[in-house]
């Protein structure tokens, strides 16, 4: 079973080659076309759930080492030997199931959000072609096939953001973050060329087992390599700029791609790479640092936003910051955990944005929308408990997770206090912003107009079963990782040990056994009694009722409060509202400097130096020409005194 | 091997001229049947060219098909022809490329199409014989007898400025082999003076071992002549101009083949022939190289008309051509042959297309399109593939070539394969900034929007290219395995005689190599010879 | 033979004559006149062919000289029509108007 591996990447790419080729050359039916779509995802989440199962009949250490299924070699050159080759363990077939799972419903979705877009045969084939190259990525067993994946997620990012190509705005964002992710694919071709020069391969297997051969400096320098690669891809500081304008694609593709999969391809990468990062602690720090620090940037850009989906977006930056906050601490499969319940909540969440645009005839501005909690109701619930997860509420998937997230900020050898206290903060904000959201947009009175208004309905069922189906997930996904501290056991965790290494384990334990002793011992708590991670716990869980309660003051109870405070403090609320000016900061320093450059290289340099003086020596030659034709003189008696001269001198010189 | 005593690459190689020939006794009126004969005999050529590539013997480093007839034995002239793994690639590529220009040129050409038809068929000839020729005589004839009907293509059927543009290429290129004559007539006398061997045979001519600083010299003189050709940094501008104004199956042929005659010139004849030199000048050369890359990114970035964005694109993607192959390893040097194959199907495809914009609206400004994907959707989706090639796209064949050569290039020193890995995102800028311009947003000039979209034969032309463009990408081991031990030969030929050369002297610090023990050598092996 | 004129009077006579002829060849613009030098020039040649002849005792200058002679005279008869045809294109038989090859 599990040899069969291949056909899950494979199932999507032929969906994508019959809907591309087929389907728009002989303009097929939209049924056949999302049927051939979606079928082809079904298979692919049917085989990664069976290759789970089968999996999981293994061994726990053997789960780790099953061997890797090749297909054929692809470049071999040298001592350099790469194969289209899958690896089944732990890791990949969670991220795999991840994939093919919420992507399976986010196309049932749109075949119901997509109906009447003229360009859906080309939807559906970008959007398959997308989970190929994404299972491509997660399933590889070698770096080089990795970025295949990497790239071509990248391509059909491109693909999708611009997919209404007619319109400026959205091609302009496509290309940049096709752009932006090369910056990114720059440091990771570099951490490839490192590896491969000191270890003379890249597949997972060599590499990981050959680490321990490596100097702490290359090590080092690998590693950060690979981050700004995956900086890249999952839109942390400096490369996230292109994630917001990704908005400008379909919303559902800002669910699968922008939410669920390829922005957590970079988180992915590290935990991969465990072995290698845990052997570089200045790269893990850096890795924690810029992650923190992204969280709470991007929590603080999502405060002010209107368009919902912008909040959306700068809250996804947020999140996997987390993320790398996560792995950048050794929680390894915490950071993975946050990725799984992420993909839930947030594609929950923008698949909400969809339908409530759809509910609100084509509106996005939440300024005018309001009130339509009756009106749309299964969209409303849904939304709540997304955004109750995200929130980090007990007894919903993202409690757990980010719970883990900030015990391990605070509590692993890698961890640091400030990084607790920057993700608490964040996750403080994060609360505000999206009770924000849920408020402004879903309670209230109604602020849009009455045009809009007479139209205002819920979502046919086709997108309403996948809300309902991730909303459900948002709840149960977490209680695969309860942590030991409330009594349960991390199975998650525990599922991926073989993988990613035990390291936070450590520190639960402990902290597992003095519960354990405190409990044994009557409950008579010796003074040792306060379970930190508890406290942490407990602190989290209130930071989150504060936000929500703030959001509530200010948008329900006294909703004219925001903009008087927005009076008050104008000059920081234009910073933050206009994105600090990041954008335009790039815009002055990268982009118009590149130009002038090659401007200047073309006008200056290429027309003015070098042809000028190709030019030169053409002149030259037409001015010696110019001056010896003037010895042709025409007359004959020149050329006869030339020829008596000369004779003369042969002569003179024959005679002595 | 001559298959059966048929010498086939004879014949491969002067098909074409038979062919020109025959096309001289059809009337010039009868166009319709000049335009479809001269596409049959370049699509029979193309298919008498296979068996080459299908009875190549992968097992065996030296050349194949051999014929060696004396020419003119006083001066130690033969007609010395043979390929290897290295030319073999090449050669179907000159093949393959004929037939599409053919196809190209159908309404393109308005007049004088018999002249246009046997001009194309002698350059094709001239091509081949520069990638078969083992003879130094022979091949600078057939070096210059591929300046001639290149010159008559861009002068007679060209744009506007043609005639400068023809001049300039003409002249500056011939500058270069002129200089290349001297050196070969100098190898020639000095060979024959150590050996008394007096042959302008060049395997022959590959064991002689000259005086450091005569190598170089002459290293420098040939290099000259190649560098132009390439084009390298400073020496490309003469390629702009000729773009521009070439026609569009002018333009494919020389950025598809010609340049890589330059290239092709390396690797058979400057650094074999002058080891020690060539080690010495892979720093310029290097660095020449990666200024090509990102000067002539930056350059095609900022550019408003389309073809010279293309050419000065051609420019970048030579630079790693030429940064992989002075590496000096394996992946480098497989990477740079790789890559200039990849180099001629994408370029080449990208002139296709531009031309047949061109045929369309007349103009080649980029501000005189926009929108065009909305009322061509088939040729978008064409055009995207082949601009996804140029950038080296993952799946695609142009990322097997750069990624190989920047590793290569990495190997041999850090600091050029991170340079040049820089180039990798210009180029995504460049393309997809032009792309955008000129494929997306909103209609901005109403005639664009009665442009119709690709037609039956423009959907031939394009159709094997984008076959080629995922076959060479999906699946490169196909052609490695032709060329593997050629350039492993290559590469320990270089490396053994330059190190031989350098006992004498003191030792040249040449660049790194740290994989040694990585890459599998091999003893050379005998050549397959036959008279 | 004659007692005190030597052959060398005669080679003389002949380099004096050729001389003229030369320069004259070189500075007169008429080209009837600039023929007549030619004339000259050969008939100096013949002067040396003779004397030279005679000096050797040998039959091969005298030979050589009715050679001399009927080239001079075929040449003569082409070149005067030659300048009648010239002076039907040009108007003028002076060589300096007979230019065309001027740069």
């Amino acid at each position: 079973m599990i040899e069969l591996v291949w056909l899950i990447p494979l199932f999507p790419a032929i969906g994508f080659l019959f809907n591309g080729l087929i389907g728009r050359w002989f303009n097929l039916d939209k049924r056949i076309v999302s049927w051939v779509a979606c079928f082809a995802l079904g298979l692919s989440f049917l085989f990664s759930i069976l290759i789970f199962f089968a999996l999981l009949k293994l061994s726990p250490e053997a789960r780790a080492v099953v061997p890797d299924r090749v297909l054929f070699d692809w470049i071999v050159s040298g001592g350099l030997k790469t194969v289209v080759g899958y690896k089944v363990d732990p890791l990949s077939i969670i991220m795999a199931l991840v994939v093919s799972g919420v992507s399976f419903f986010i196309h049932i979705y749109s075949v119901g959000y997509m109906h009447d877009d003229p360009g859906y045969t080309r939807y559906f084939a970008f959007l398959n072609l997308f989970v190929f190259m994404m299972l491509t990525l997660v399933l590889a067993n070698n770096f080089l096939l990795m970025f295949v994946g990497w790239e071509g997620v990248g391509l059909c990012s491109y693909l999708l953001i611009g997919f209404w190509f007619d319109r400026d705005a959205p091609a302009n964002a496509g290309k940049k973050a096709f752009v932006v992710n090369r910056v990114g694919d720059f440091g990771f071709l570099l951490a490839m060329f490192l590896i491969f020069a000191h270890l003379g391969t890249l597949e997972f297997n060599g590499v990981f087992d050959g680490a321990h051969s490596l100097d702490i400096v290359t090590v080092t320098l690998i590693t950060l390599l690979l981050f700004v690669g995956a900086a890249g891809k999952s839109a942390q500081i400096p490369l996230y700029v292109w994630l917001p304008d990704a908005m400008e694609g379909p919303t559902p593709v800002s669910s699968l791609i922008h939410a669920a999969t390829m922005v957590t391809s970079g988180v992915y990468m590290i935990a991969r790479c465990n072995i290698l990062y845990t052997m570089a602690p200045v790269s893990m720090a850096t890795v924690a640092i810029v992650g923190a620090a992204t969280a709470i940037f991007a929590a603080s850009m999502g405060l002010l936003q209107f368009d919902i989906k912008r909040v959306l977006a700068y809250s996804t930056i947020s999140q996997l910051g987390y993320m790398f906050l996560a792995v950048g601490v050794g929680a390894f499969s915490a950071g993975i955990f946050h990725l799984m319940a992420h993909a839930f909540f947030k594609g929950l969440l923008f698949l909400g944005a969809g339908s409530v645009m759809h509910a609100m005839s084509g509106e996005l501005d939440m300024r005018n929308m309001g009130g339509i909690w009756k009106k749309t109701p299964i969209t409303f619930w849904t939304f709540l408990i997304a955004t109750l997860a995200i929130a980090g509420i007990p007894g919903f998937a993202g409690f757990f997770s980010k719970d883990e997230i900030l015990w391990q900020a605070f509590s692993s050898s890698h961890g640091h206090v400030y990084l607790w206290l920057v993700g608490a903060v964040a996750a403080g904000m994060t609360a505000f912003y999206m009770f924000r959201l849920v408020f402004v947009t879903f309670l209230g009175g109604c602020r849009a107009t009455d045009e809009v208004k007479k139209h205002i309905h819920e979502s046919p069922s086709i997108m309403t079963v996948p809300l309902i189906v991730l909303a459900v997930l948002s709840v149960i996904g977490g209680y695969v990782g309860i942590p030991h501290v409330l009594g349960g056991r991390n199975i998650f965790h525990e599922f991926l040990a073989p993988v990613l290494g035990g390291h936070p384990e450590g520190t639960a334990h402990a902290a597992f056994s003095l519960v354990k002793s405190a409990f044994a011992s009557g409950g008579a708590a010796e003074g040792s009694g306060i379970n930190m991670e508890l406290l942490l716990m407990g602190v989290s869980v209130a930071i989150a009722i504060i936000g929500i309660g703030i959001a509530f003051y200010l948008y329900i109870l006294k909703p004219e409060v925001p903009k008087r405070l927005g009076e008050r403090l104008k000059i920081l609320y234009t910073i933050v509202f206009n994105k600090y000016y990041v954008d335009e900061i790039y815009e002055a320093c990268f982009v118009k400097s590149t130009k002038k450059l090659g401007t200047f290289f073309w006008r200056e340099f290429d027309d003015g130096v070098i042809d000028r003086s190709v030019n030169l020596v053409g002149g030259l030659m037409l001015w010696l020409g110019r001056v010896l034709r003037r010895i042709q003189t025409g007359r004959v008696q020149g050329y006869a005194l030339g020829i008596i001269l000369g004779a003369v001198i042969i002569i003179i010189f024959l005679i002595r | 091997m001559n298959l059966e005593g048929f010498p086939i690459l004879t014949a491969v190689t002067f098909f074409p001229l038979a062919g020109a020939i025959l096309l001289l006794f059809v009337p010039k009126a009868k166009e319709e049947f000049l335009k479809w004969m001269a596409l049959g005999i370049s699509l029979v050529e193309f298919v008498i060219s296979l068996p080459l590539f299908i009875y190549f013997n992968e097992g065996v480093a030296g050349m194949q098909f051999v014929e060696r007839i004396p020419w003119i034995r006083e001066w130690g002239v033969t007609y010395f022809i043979g390929v290897d793994g290295i030319s073999l690639l090449l050669i179907l590529l000159t093949t393959f490329l004929t037939v599409l220009c053919i196809l190209s040129s159908w309404r393109s050409v308005g007049r004088m199409v018999k002249e246009y038809m046997i001009v194309f068929l002698i350059l094709e000839t001239g091509m081949i014989g520069v990638l078969v020729a083992l003879d130094l005589i022979l091949f600078y004839v057939f070096w210059e007898v591929t300046l001639i009907p290149m010159y008559l293509i861009i002068g007679v059927w060209g744009g506007p400025r043609r005639i400068y543009a023809a001049i300039k290429f003409f002249l500056y290129t011939m500058a270069g082999s002129v200089l290349m004559l001297v050196a070969i007539l100098a190898l020639y006398f000095l060979h024959g003076k150590i050996t008394g061997e007096y042959t302008f045979d060049v395997l022959k001519l590959y064991q002689t071992v000259l005086p450091i600083n005569t190598q170089y010299l002459m290293f420098a003189a040939f290099a000259l002549a190649f560098a132009i050709k390439v084009p390298m940094f400073p020496f490309h501008t003469w390629l702009p101009d000729a773009h521009v104004e070439a026609p569009t199956a002018g333009s494919v042929i020389l950025a598809g083949v010609l340049l890589k005659l330059g290239t092709y010139g390396f690797i058979r004849f400057a650094i074999p022939l002058f080891p020690v030199a060539a080690f010495k000048a892979a720093p310029i050369i290097s660095i020449l190289a990666l200024i090509g890359i990102i000067y002539g990114a930056l350059v095609s970035m900022m550019q408003d008309d389309l073809k010279k964005l293309v050419a000065f694109s051609s420019v970048s993607h030579l630079g790693f051509v030429m940064l992989g192959m002075f590496a000096f390893n394996v992946q480098g040097v497989q990477g740079s042959i790789y890559q200039m194959l990849n180099h001629g199907v994408s370029t080449g495809a990208l002139f296709l297309i531009v031309g047949m914009v061109y045929e369309r609206r007349h103009t080649r400004m980029i501000a005189d399109f926009g929108g065009l994907a909305q009322v061509m959707p088939v040729f978008a989706t064409f055009f995207m593939i082949v601009a996804l090639s140029s950038i080296a796209l993952p799946g695609t064949n142009g990322f097997v070539g750069e990624f190989l050569i920047l590793l290569g290039a990495f190997k041999a020193n850090n600091v050029y394969g991170i340079l040049g890995a820089t180039g990798v995102i210009l180029a995504a800028v460049y393309m997809l900034w032009m792309f955008q311009r000129v494929m997306f947003g909103a209609i901005t000039h109403e005639e664009n929007r009665a442009l119709k979209d690709l037609n039956l034969r423009e959907i031939v032309t394009l159709v094997p290219i984008i076959i080629m463009i995922v076959w060479m990408g999906v699946y490169p081991t196909f052609f490695f395995k032709k060329m593997e031990l050629s350039v492993q030969r290559f590469l320990y030929d270089v490396k053994a005689r330059s190190a031989a050369a350098t006992t004498a002297a003191p030792p040249e610090s040449g660049p790194v190599v740290i994989e040694q023990e990585h890459d599998t050598m091999i003893q050379p092996v005998t050549e397959q010879e036959k008279e | 033979m004659f007692s005190g004129v030597t052959p060398i009077y005669f080679l003389f006579v002949s380099a004096v004559i050729f001389a003229i002829g030369a320069v004259g060849v070189l500075i007169r613009r008429n080209a009837i006149v600039i023929f007549m030098c030619i004339e000259m020039m050969l008939s100096a040649v013949n002067l040396t062919l003779i004397t030279a002849s005679h000096y050797l005792q040998s039959l091969d200058g005298v030979l050589m000289v009715f050679f001399v002679m009927t080239v001079a005279a075929a040449e003569a008869a082409v070149g005067l029509a030659i300048f009648v045809l010239l002076f039907r294109g040009r108007g003028t038989i002076k060589v300096d108007g007979i230019n065309l090859l001027k740069w």
